[in-house]
């Protein structure tokens, strides 16, 4: 089994590494890479817990072969924060607790970012319709939607999000993410 | 194994052809990767066409449309030129499985993992879609439904490769519609299904016609009985009635737990019936 040299670029970082041929991107992402976010819910493209951008496209990186990475580009979670400073996707699901085990979060947050790449003011329908992809068996999605609808405000208004929360935008970020525990 | 990324057709075919043991094409991966991970294949050599240039995106040809093997369904959603001249066609690639799976996924695929509940196929089989098949022996051209022979089975021979499908220009007095029954409203595989394309002719009469049904037998039906009825009607209620009572006829499906015979042979019917109507529409009929 010849092992596969890739260059690739991984959260706007270049990276390079060898796998074998039948080794899926995610089994990289979190095996090699040591990106664990991604999470495995089911290795056949059911969940979307595996959910990442490639070249600008949202993927199931267990529906991808490490192989096939070289020179492409990939996101994932872990390069949604800016530094110490949440993405609004990631303020508004902590606020709106749209997560409890947190399994299929990343997934969620990846489709969501994808989705508003495209459509920066999603109807609920819009939203529900992309997220299809994303199984939660936890919160029962109706928080999901919320939170990516306030998303979406606050990035159209970062001043001024209007979601009813107390909101500190950027600064608040890092502090809120060990406020909610229960959804 | 061994992975392969080849940059033409003819390398890919070259590759395919002297391969010992099995090979795959592997063009989105969304049905080859779930076989390699479920163990149902063990491949010796997987040949990625992703990276083929002829084998990337939509381009307006003389004579209509080519879309390269490796083109994602999203891709064919989002090219306003494909979408206009032939709606169903798009609408049965971009109904596959998800966002996430959509991204990745090819109508080559969806032919050649040849399920009988591919959506993709019976909406090219109805709009005369061709497929380029490269190999050993060069280039062949042949319409997409003699690619499957059953299912998970094609008559693709061992090196060749599907480089490109043909459409042709569509225009303002054809076409298509594709629907298929799901018991959700998305992520599902089809129960039944029908593609239907419509050419008029003067007065809104219905010059040619080809129905296609999916998941009611081991490949997509043809029904001819159906373009016998709808040629010179207007498709009015009768000749609709009469539609829907020839498709019913023309299932040969199973009974598993996605639907019964009956249920399949009774909506293969109604959804016909429905997709004339869109289809009519399209063409410019009232
Ligand atoms: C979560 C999920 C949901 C899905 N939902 C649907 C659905 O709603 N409807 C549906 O119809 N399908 C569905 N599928 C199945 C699958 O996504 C489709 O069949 C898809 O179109 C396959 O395309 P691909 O490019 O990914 O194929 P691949 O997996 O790359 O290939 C499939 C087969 O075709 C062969 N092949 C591919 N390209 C060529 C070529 N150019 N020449 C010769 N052989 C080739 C491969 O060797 C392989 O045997 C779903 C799959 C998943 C994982
Ligand atoms: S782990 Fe990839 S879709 Fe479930
Ligand atoms: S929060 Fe547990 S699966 Fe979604």
């Amino acid at each position: 089994m010849a092992a596969v040299l890739v260059s690739t670029t991984v959260n706007g970082d270049a990276v390079e590494y060898s796998c074998a041929p039948r080794e899926s991107l995610l089994d990289v992402l979190r095996n090699r890479l040591g990106l664990t976010g991604s999470k495995e819910g089911c290795g056949t493209g059911d969940c979307g817990a595996c959910s990442v951008i490639v070249d600008g496209r949202l993927v199931c990186a267990c529906l991808m072969l490490g192989a096939e990475m070289d020179g492409r580009t990939v996101e994932t979670v872990e390069g949604l924060a800016d530094g110490a400073t949440l993405h609004p996707l990631q303020t508004k699901f902590l606020e709106h607790a749209a997560l409890q085990c947190g399994v299929c979060t990343p997934g969620f947050l990846m489709a969501s970012k994808a989705l508003l790449a495209r459509n920066a003011n999603p109807t609920e329908e819009e939203i529900r319709f992309a997220l299809a992809g994303n199984l939660c068996r936890c919160t029962g999605y109706d928080k999901i939607v919320r939170a990516v609808s306030a998303a979406a405000a606050e990035l159209a208004h970062p001043a001024k999000s209007g979601t009813g929360k107390k909101t500190g935008g950027k600064k608040a970020a890092g502090g809120k993410a060990t406020g909610k525990k229960k959804g | 194994m061994r992975y392969e990324s080849p940059k033409t057709t003819k390398e890919a075919a070259g590759l395919l052809a002297k391969a010992k043991g099995n090979a795959f094409v592997l063009a989105g991966g969304t049905d080859l990767l779930v076989r390699l991970k479920s163990e149902v294949i063990d491949p010796d050599l997987i040949v990625d066409i992703k990276r083929i240039p002829a084998m990337q995106g939509v381009t307006k040809t003389a004579a209509g449309f080519r879309i390269g093997a490796a083109t994602s369904c999203a891709e064919l959603g989002e090219n306003a030129a494909l979408k206009k001249a032939w709606p169903g066609v798009v609408e049965a690639a971009t109904i596959i499985g998800s966002d996430q799976v959509q991204g990745r996924c090819t109508v080559v695929g969806n032919l050649c993992n040849a399920s009988p509940a591919a959506d993709s196929v019976p909406a090219m089989v109805a709009a005369g879609a061709k497929a380029v098949i490269v190999g050993p022996k060069g280039r062949r051209t042949v319409g997409v439904e003699k690619v499957v022979a059953g299912p998970g089975k094609t008559t693709l021979k061992k090196g060749e490769v599907i480089e490109a499908i043909l459409l042709g220009k569509g225009g303002a007095k054809t076409g298509d519609a594709y629907l298929r029954f799901i018991p959700r409203t998305e992520m599902d595989i089809a129960v039944v299904s029908a593609g239907i394309c419509l050419t008029l002719g003067p007065r809104g009469i219905i010059k040619e016609a080809k129905v296609a049904l999916g998941a009611v037998g081991p490949t997509v039906e043809i029904v001819s009985a159906a373009t016998k009825v709808l040629v010179g009607s207007t498709l009015d209620e009768a000749t609709l009635e009469q539609l829907a009572v020839v498709c019913s006829a023309a299932c040969r499906p199973i009974d598993d737990k996605r639907g019964t015979i009956e249920f399949r042979t009774e909506v293969a019917g109604v959804l016909a019936r429905r997709a004339a109507k869109i289809a009519y529409q399209r063409a410019g009929g009232k």
